[in-house]
């Protein structure tokens, strides 16, 4: 798609809204797939690495948009990843403040967070053209599209893995659970579940789309 | 085995905890340069020499950063560190063979936020290796994400000539392939003990 640059488009729910549904970065554009599956063997920490991941795409988002007629276009990459990291390096002494033992199971992937594409992809390809406002939209929208599909990994994680769901047991003592799904393979294999479910439900909307046009040009 | 001896460092970020299969760092790559063997290997060769390249160096000024009671920040350094590994690669790729840089492409300076690569200087920091420590941790992870590559380019070649449903083709398949080759991986987790 190609924008006049110079004629801003307005601010609307769709500036909110694609990050959460049309270009989710995890189902759709597959990015930043190293946290998805490592920390969502339960809700909590899926919510945790959810937020913190907003958190750093909010203010990094602000920020370059902010500094986008500063920063030569010859440094931006390094410029984004220093901000980044900055921004990441706040958010690692903020949790270790809040919560040590939320630190200790998220370990080493809150400061990983600097290299999650990302962040540094809606750097590049939207704060440094857009108006802070509109910066500050659509890295919420991401954020809270990136959140949503670690829940969505995590609750199915949790439940068919320890038969809990935020640490509240579900099922009582006689149910068996299925270790696999906390360990390794079960991340892939409820990502790949959901990546086929949203493809199933994607071909079906095209097929619809494709005979109301039909039917429309019968008309 | 002893937990801190050379050989278990190795063989424990090679198969045991397999950086891609088992920690899951470095999935882009893993899942975006698999379709060929021959590419794939290349890139393992690159991603082991930026790999041995930003350990020797982030230990270093770990060293450094110590002495001086700087480590908020480690993590800045270490990025910079590695992104300019990277750049070295790039140079010396293009130079010596223009065809594999070719045939790498994004996927090249993507290395820069290849996440196994960070993750790899922060866990030697994390776990206090000295320097033998570290360069038999960036060997054995290097040489792991390099076999798990190889092994998912080889299954992926295979399966471009089976009849699967058309909604699982793409993204869906190499994740089942993924896990399939985690669950395999977990059988070395004995050799731990």
């Amino acid at each position: 798609m190609i924008k006049d640059p110079r004629a801003p488009e307005p601010l609307n729910w769709n500036t909110f809204a694609q990050g959460l549904w049309k270009e989710n970065p995890v189902f759709v554009m597959l990015l930043g797939l190293c946290p998805v599956l490592a920390v969502t063997n339960t809700a909590m920490n899926a919510l945790a690495m959810g937020l913190a991941t907003t958190f750093v795409l909010v203010c990094s988002g602000v920020l370059v948009s902010l500094l986008r007629k500063v920063i030569p276009k010859q440094v931006r990459i390094a410029s984004y990843i220093i901000i980044i990291a900055t921004f990441v390096t706040i958010a690692d002494y903020a949790i270790q403040a809040i919560s040590l033992d939320l630190y200790k199971a998220l370990g080493a992937f809150i400061q990983l967070i600097v290299v999650n594409c990302i962040i540094l992809g809606r750097a590049e390809a939207y704060a440094s053209k857009n108006t802070v406002t509109h910066a500050l939209v659509n890295a919420l929208g991401m954020g809270a599209g990136f959140t949503f599909a670690l829940l969505c990994l995590g609750v199915v994680r949790e439940i068919l893995g320890s038969g809990s769901l935020f640490g509240a047991d579900l099922f009582g003592p006689a149910f068996q659970p299925w270790a696999v799904f906390v360990l390794p393979p079960g991340g892939f294999f409820v990502l790949a579940f959901w990546l086929f479910l949203f493809s199933v439900v994607r071909k079906r909307r095209q097929k619809t789309q494709i005979i109301e046009e039909e039917v429309r040009d019968a008309a | 085995m002893q937990p801190d001896s050379l050989s278990f460092i190795f063989l424990n970020a090679f198969i045991i905890n397999n950086f891609v299969l088992a920690m899951f760092l470095g999935l882009c790559p893993f899942l975006g340069v698999s379709g060929k063997l021959k590419t794939a290997w290349n890139m393992g060769l690159a991603v082991i020499f930026v790999m041995l390249v930003s350990s020797v160096c982030s230990y270093l000024i770990n060293l450094l950063l110590v002495r001086y009671n700087l480590e908020f920040l480690r993590l800045i350094c270490y990025i910079a560190v590695i992104a300019s590994a990277v750049q070295l690669v790039e140079m010396v790729m293009k130079k010596f063979s223009p065809t594999m840089f070719r045939s790498l492409g994004i996927f090249l300076p993507l290395i820069t936020t290849n996440c196994a690569i960070l993750g790899l200087a922060l866990f030697q920091t994390n776990r206090s290796y000295n320097f033998t420590q570290c360069l038999a941790f960036s060997l054995g992870a290097g040489a792991g994400f390099t076999l798990a590559l190889m092994l998912m380019a080889g299954l992926r070649e295979k399966l471009e000539l089976a009849d699967v449903p058309d909604v699982a083709l793409g993204a869906a398949l190499s994740l089942m392939l993924a896990g399939m080759l985690s669950l395999a991986f977990m059988g070395f987790a004995g050799l731990g003990g």
